[in-house]
């Protein structure tokens, strides 16, 4: 690894504290230090067709959850916030809501008080590659040592498939040019990034029947070039999110679909299996979410959004304990319903394999269509009342304040099974809730694991 | 040349301001709006409206007489809702 030193460079640190520090580089890392994302880049340069722009970048978030972009003076006040707050924060990231280097000059403009601050935090961000070869300088000029490139086709007519278009040079350009000029870009991106030390990991969004084949070429090509980790995740496909995937009915990967492609990536590039799929605007400890402290941020427009849990299973399984979930669903067939639509939650509780419907509870309507909802808290508060002997409230989607809300009285916001059958979606969080607390073993607990489909 | 319009269906994504190369593109508390009289429809800049090539949002700029300058179904490839007729 060179050493990269410019004029008014901090001397790159030794590798081991860039990689033990950072939670998303290091496992070990993910339970001791803490990170935020500051939601400063709102445009973007592309569309993929995955995400849905009126949300988060789906690059490095969950679609479907709304949140605020900073500014640059609202970014640094709020990482001040949570130094306070947070002892461990190490790793400040730049991840959307739109492209971070689509928006550089916001970038970059937090990136400096926040260095002359904090010179022993890390700063990382995530990009889709399309303007990485000429901001690689800046890049390193701001300190920044740690990118994330989403990579998801090495052939252009697969790529093609998945980004509608890019604004390249002037144009709006699509198909097989755009996902050709995406790929020299990114891959010219990546060699220069990791010539210069920058530790480089690679995000790949597995889209069964477009891209599955390519992930393990990527993981090899990635490797080969000392690419440090190499991130499967899977695609986020619901038709709320609105995205051209979830409007079409193309569904994300199910487990068996995901640990399949993950099997075949065996390059030196170490597979991240602890990614939470934070979004832009993530803060705290990968495994134990801050953002109900931190969401009393007087900041303006800022907002803490939790973090996906894990949903993986531990080898060890302790003998299962009966966990009380409340499910959002009209026909009660499948996960139908808006947590701020919902008339009524049916009640469960899940004993390992075994599933007793409790009953109906009915509540009253807080929430009229918009997912803010920041004004009619006290209806939300008589809501969550009547669910607070639950652990999970099960939905098709919800709003970022009552996600909050109820991550802040220990119920958990479940809203990654929309559309898919009720009992799947009970047997599934309630497995999940009981392995919170526990850390995975990816390997074996892979095989264990059921498929969702 | 008449200026272009951004309408309501605007999500405030940023993306065209940077890029205008008259400077057109106003905001204030995240509305965006075209100077009507710094437009130029990118004139001798490009083929094409800048604003237009980079917009992520379907309807979200129009001409003088209403036309979509981006129509439904052209960024997203998701046909849109109401079939066109043929
Ligand atoms: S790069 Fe990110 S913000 Fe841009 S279209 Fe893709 S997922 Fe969305
Ligand atoms: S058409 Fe061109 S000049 Fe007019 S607002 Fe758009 S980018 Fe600016
Ligand atoms: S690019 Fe389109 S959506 Fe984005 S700010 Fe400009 S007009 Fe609005």
């Amino acid at each position: 690894m060179s050493m990269v030193q410019e004029s008014g460079c901090r001397p790159i640190q030794p590798n081991n504290a860039r990689i033990e520090e950072h939670p998303c580089y290091s496992e070990g890392a993910s339970h001791r230090y803490a990170r935020m994302h500051l939601p400063v880049a709102p445009a973007c340069n592309m569309q993929c067709r995955y995400c849905n722009r009126k949300f988060d970048c789906s690059n490095e978030s969950r679609p479907g959850v709304v949140s605020g972009v900073l500014n640059p003076d609202q970014a640094v006040k709020r990482a001040w916030e949570a130094r306070q707050r947070l002892p461990h924060l190490r790793v400040i990231g730049f991840a959307g809501p739109g492209d971070p280097l689509a928006n550089r000059e916001r970038v970059f403009a937090t990136c400096k008080p926040l260095r002359s601050s904090f010179p022993d935090w890390h700063l990382c961000l995530s990009t889709n590659g399309l303007c990485l070869p000429e901001s690689v300088n800046a890049i390193l000029d701001h300190g920044i040592r740690h990118v994330t490139i989403t990579l998801n086709a090495l052939d252009p007519e697969v790529g093609a498939a998945i980004y509608s278009w890019i604004f390249w040079n002037k144009k709006r350009r699509r198909g097989v040019e755009a996902a050709h000029i995406l790929l020299e870009q990114q891959l010219a991106g990546l060699s220069a990034l990791l010539a210069r030390g920058v530790l480089v990991k690679i995000n790949s969004v597995l889209i069964p029947g477009v891209n599955d084949r390519q992930i393990p070429e990527i993981n090899r090509l990635v490797s080969e070039a000392g690419v440090f980790s190499h991130n499967v995740m899977p695609l986020i496909s619901a038709p709320e999110h609105g995205t051209y995937y979830g409007v079409m009915g193309i569904p994300g990967p199910n487990e068996t679909q995901l640990q399949q492609v993950r099997e075949q990536c065996g390059g030196a590039a170490k597979l991240m299996t602890h990614c939470r799929q934070c979004r832009a605007d993530a803060v705290g400890l990968l495994e134990q979410d801050r953002q109900a402290e931190l969401n009393r941020s007087p900041v303006e427009g800022s907002r803490v959004i939790p973090i996906h849990r894990p949903t993986r299973r531990d080898p060890v399984a302790s003998p299962p304990s009966p966990v009380v979930l409340a499910v959002a669903s009209q026909s009660g067939e499948r996960v139908d319903t808006h947590f701020g639509h919902a008339e009524f939650f049916r009640i469960y509780r899940v004993t390992g394999a075994q599933i007793e419907h409790l009953g109906e509870r009915f509540v009253p309507r807080y929430c009229q269509g918009d997912d803010q909802c920041e004004d009619k808290d006290h209806t939300l508060q008589s809501v969550l009342n009547l669910l607070n002997d639950c652990q999970g409230v099960i939905c098709a989607r919800i709003g970022f304040v009552p996600w909050q809300e109820l991550l802040e009285r220990g119920i958990e916001p479940v809203n990654s099974h929309a559309d898919r059958p009720v009992v799947e979606a009970l047997s599934h969080t309630a497995r999940l809730l009981q392995d919170k607390h526990t850390i995975p073993t990816p390997k074996v607990a892979a095989a264990g694991m059921k498929g969702r489909g | 040349m008449i200026a272009l319009i951004i309408t309501a269906e605007c999500i405030a994504c940023w993306a065209c301001e940077p890029i205008c190369p008259n400077a057109a593109i106003r905001v204030k508390n995240e509305v965006f709006r075209i100077d009507k009289k710094s437009c130029t429809r990118c004139e001798g800049y490009g083929d094409l409206p800048q604003c237009v090539e980079i917009c992520p949002v379907e309807g979200a700029i129009i001409d003088d007489e209403g036309t979509a300058m981006n129509p439904p179904g052209s960024l997203t490839g998701i046909p849109p809702r109401e079939p066109l007729p043929a």
